[in-house]
């Protein structure tokens, strides 16, 4: 079945998977899961470099920028001012101008910061950004940000790390239905069946971590959720049957045996 | 500040990642990174707030009491 293409920005991806690097036992493992996964678009951190300890790995030497997006995040900042300084310095590491932007509001549910989200995106778009921000399942927030010039919109589905699934899916329809830009459920996906229903209600793509890094067999996971986004996908394009409340015959009523 | 001539008997202590570093001898950026054997591939640095483009590592001298930030991509999600 034809589908359409997954655009964020000027690029096209062919996986609507987008992964985490985080909660791995090692690099080694990050990548294995990554590969498994089949993510084209890969989430990383920024931090200090370790200046003490000189002997840690680099995780760029494990995912190659060359075979996929890195997509720096603002994880960690609780102001637009330190969203912002994040994301100018993880442009200049140098691979691209992507970034999610993340700016926490609460330590204790890591919901966003609204107005702090909208304020750092409008300044990062204009400095020419690929904005790609999380944000509460709001839909009035959603708009806001894709009017200033997002590139896409992640509302969570649950907390993060959470695993609850999807929390609410009719205001994720909403988002949806009015989204010009790619919706990618952020956060808050526990499992397999989760990233399908997100992909089922029509979501572009899902970024997830946690479902996969924690899970105890992470390699396994990553193929799973791979195919629960395909199976979503699929299942989203092909068009579910509507729900009804009684049963109706799957086989002929007629021809009986008398 | 570029500096085409820096000094070579100094010693200067910068912040460096919020750390107190002791840097003697060739002040330069560029010499500090390789010293600490970083890739300039893999990094970004800002000096005083400020982002230093990967092009002035070279060109650029520390001096005592500079403010410096190396980082970097680590696990995240």
């Amino acid at each position: 079945m034809q589908d359409t293409p997954f655009n964020i920005g000027k690029q096209t991806f062919k996986s609507r998977l987008i992964v985490g690097t985080g909660k791995y036992k090692d690099f080694n493992q990050t990548r294995l899961a990554i590969e498994e996964s089949g993510a084209e678009i890969v989430t990383v951190a920024v931090r200090r470099v370790n200046i003490t300890d000189r002997k840690t790995e680099n995780l760029l030497d494990f995912i190659d920028p060359k075979r996929w997006q890195i997509l720096p995040n603002t994880a960690g900042c609780y102001t637009a001012d330190e969203a912002i300084r994040t994301c100018r310095l993880a442009r200049e590491v140098g691979v691209g101008e992507m970034v999610k932007l993340e700016i926490i509001g609460d330590q204790k549910t890591l919901f966003p910061d609204v107005p702090a989200t909208i304020e750092a995106a409008r300044i990062l778009v204009k400095e020419g950004f690929i904005v790609l921000p999380y944000i509460t399942d709001d839909p009035v927030s959603c708009k806001r940000l894709e009017e200033i010039g997002c590139a896409a919109v992640m509302p969570l589905a649950a907390p993060i790390g959470s695993g609850l699934g999807i929390r609410n899916p009719y205001n994720l329809r909403i988002i949806i239905e009015q989204s010009k830009v790619p919706v990618i459920v952020d956060a808050g996906v526990g499992t397999a069946s989760d990233a399908a229903v997100a992909m089922e209600l029509g979501c572009d793509g899902v970024l997830m971590n946690t479902a996969i890094a924690g899970a105890k067999d992470p390699i396994a996971m990553a193929r799973a959720m791979k195919l629960g986004i395909e199976a979503g996908r699929l299942a989203f394009l092909a068009g579910r049957i509507e729900r009804k409340l009684y049963a109706t015959a799957s086989s002929p009523i007629t021809g009986l045996l008398g | 500040m570029p500096s085409p001539n820096p000094q070579r008997n100094i010693k200067i202590t910068i912040q460096l990642n919020g750390d107190p570093y002791t840097i003697e001898g060739d002040a330069r950026l560029m010499t500090l990174i390789e010293a600490l054997k970083m890739k300039p591939g893999r990094i970004a640095a800002e000096l005083n707030r400020e982002i230093v483009p990967k092009a002035d590592y070279a060109k650029i001298t520390l001096h005592e009491g500079d403010q410096l930030e190396l980082i970097n991509f680590v696990g995240g999600g």
